[in-house]
């Protein structure tokens, strides 16, 4: 009944013949499957969910999921990321149970997150979960065998994010090898440009990181990138000049309350917002990102150049999701 | 991993010039020599105190022997503590290693040492530190820590669940 076998006696066996994307499909079928964190994810199992993605996005309508059961757990709320895992799920025909709001469960009568998961186990194929807490997906795989999707653990990881992020890029480029990136704004509290440039690591980027001084990217990330020989380059100017050669524009929120010298936000608040006139010299195939709700940071005349895509952003959410959903379910599309 | 704890010492001396002996001096007669047991030395002298509570000696009922101060030649000063009948698991020593790594333990039969141990940081901390970041998993659920040590010179750890890399004398003991 139960079949032990690691990852590496599978690797260890395979011979030169079997491609990896079909290790990896062998492998996922026996082992949680949970998906925590794609920081790690080498180009093979990337390019498996962005195949996957483009499948789904061809057809996003599919009954491969007729008769699952899709738990969201949202212990802390985030109607945007649930509504895109919701949409997902039910595209695939999937029913949907859960909670938005973790008042009205049993957790905020001091239940543990440990039991909580372990009850909606016995319930649900998947459960898809956000949480206030840092390592709290991770902690959750561990004490299920029902796989894990992390929708987000406090300021830590949220990979579906950061895969809908690479799916925008791969589409937009046609490849992620050797490609400019410039991350804008919030450097320093942003998860999704920390995610977007450890996933970016085996496909030899080049980072501009543009940021005021308060917000810059934080110390342990230009420490990953020296360790692993990713080329960055850091700049307070934002100017059409400085964003020439971008290919990828990555734009995020400066919040007011992200900094401590009130008089440093009023003087740096408007030099990091995007203008359309700011668009004159930039390379044709530029695609300005960003992860939304946007305020301010990019002006409305923006919306209709055509290298505005932070709406198609979103919507490849769903496509995003709906593979990570099938990957850690071991269906195919 | 938990033989990563401790590194035996090839060359292992005996501490029998201890109170019995002829033409000692007095401080040898300070510290009583033991039959069977472990000798904790070269502690340094602000730790003696904290190893002796981690250890929880004040609840030993056999007999122990706490000295401070005495002179060592390679650390000027230092401590020592012996604990009859009491020999410490690798976890126990592995605890003591996070705050305090290079001691020795020295375990005593029939007078004898018969094994030095000597406490150095492992690979990873099962439950015994606490995690400095309060929005932390495992600072709210009742679970176990786990530590990865990412530089055993500088006492750097990481946190299996965070991932928040920390400087082991900041953080507490489980
Ligand atoms: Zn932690």
């Amino acid at each position: 009944m139960y079949l032990i076998i690691s990852r590496r006696s599978i690797l260890r066996k395979a011979n030169y013949f079997v491609p990896l994307q079909e290790i990896w499909k062998i492998t996922d079928r026996m082992e949680n499957r949970s998906i925590v964190s794609i920081a790690d994810y080498g180009k093979e199992k990337i390019q498996y969910l962005l195949d996957m993605a483009a499948e789904f996005e061809r057809q996003p309508n599919r009954t491969i999921l007729q008769g699952k059961v899709v738990a969201t757990l949202f212990f802390e709320p985030s109607t945007r990321t649930r509504l895109s895992f919701e949409t997902a799920a039910n595209r695939l025909g999937a029913r949907v149970i859960g909670f938005t709001d973790p008042k009205v469960t049993s957790s905020s009568k001091g239940e543990t997150l440990k039991d909580t998961i372990k009850m909606v186990s016995n319930y649900a194929d998947v459960i898809v979960m956000r949480h206030r807490l840092e390592g709290a997906a991770l902690y959750a795989s561990e004490v299920t065998h029902v796989p894990i999707i992390n929708a987000g653990d406090g300021s830590n990881l949220h990979p579906s994010q950061t895969m809908l992020d690479l799916y925008s890029i791969y589409k937009t480029q046609g490849t992620l090898e050797n490609l400019n990136i410039y991350m804008v704004g919030d450097l320093k509290y942003g998860r999704t440009v920390h995610s977007l440039l450890m996933s970016m690591r085996p496909y030899n980027p080049t980072f501009h990181f543009i940021a005021p001084k308060e917000l810059e990217m934080p110390e342990e990330y230009k420490m990953y990138c020296k360790k692993e020989g990713i080329k960055y380059v850091e700049q307070t100017d934002f100017t059409e000049d400085t964003i020439a050669d971008a290919d990828i524009l990555y734009m995020t929120r400066v919040q007011r309350e992200r900094f401590t010298d009130l008089m440093e936000y009023e003087r740096v608040k408007d030099a990091y917002i995007l203008r359309a006139d700011m668009l004159g010299k930039c390379r044709e195939n530029m695609k300005i990102l960003h992860p939304l709700p946007r305020v301010n940071e990019i002006e409305q005349d923006v919306d209709d150049s055509p290298h505005a895509y932070y709406f198609q952003q979103a919507q490849n959410g769903l496509y995003a999701r709906e593979a990570l959903i099938c990957s850690v379910l071991g269906i195919e599309p | 991993m938990e033989k990563d704890i401790m590194k035996s010492e090839e060359k292992v001396t005996t501490p029998r010039p201890t109170g019995r002996g002829k033409g000692e001096g007095p401080q040898a007669l300070l510290v009583a020599a033991i039959e069977n047991g472990t000798v904790i030395d070269h502690i340094p002298t602000n730790k003696v105190f904290t190893i002796a509570s981690l250890l929880e000696l004040d609840k030993c009922s056999d007999q122990v022997t706490i000295g401070n101060n005495f002179e060592s030649g390679k650390m000027g000063k230092k401590g020592i503590i012996k604990i009859a009948n009491r020999f410490f698991s690798d976890s126990e020593i592995s605890r003591i290693a996070v705050v305090c790594p290079n001691i020795r333990f020295c375990l005593i039969k029939d007078y004898d040492v018969v094994e030095k141990k000597i406490a150095s940081l492992p690979d990873m901390l099962t439950n015994v530190v606490h995690c400095a970041n309060p929005v932390c998993i495992t600072n709210n659920e009742p679970m176990k820590t786990v530590f990865y040590v990412t530089d055993k010179e500088k006492g750097i750890v990481k946190c299996r669940y965070c991932g928040k890399e920390q400087q082991i004398e900041h953080i507490k003991l489980v």
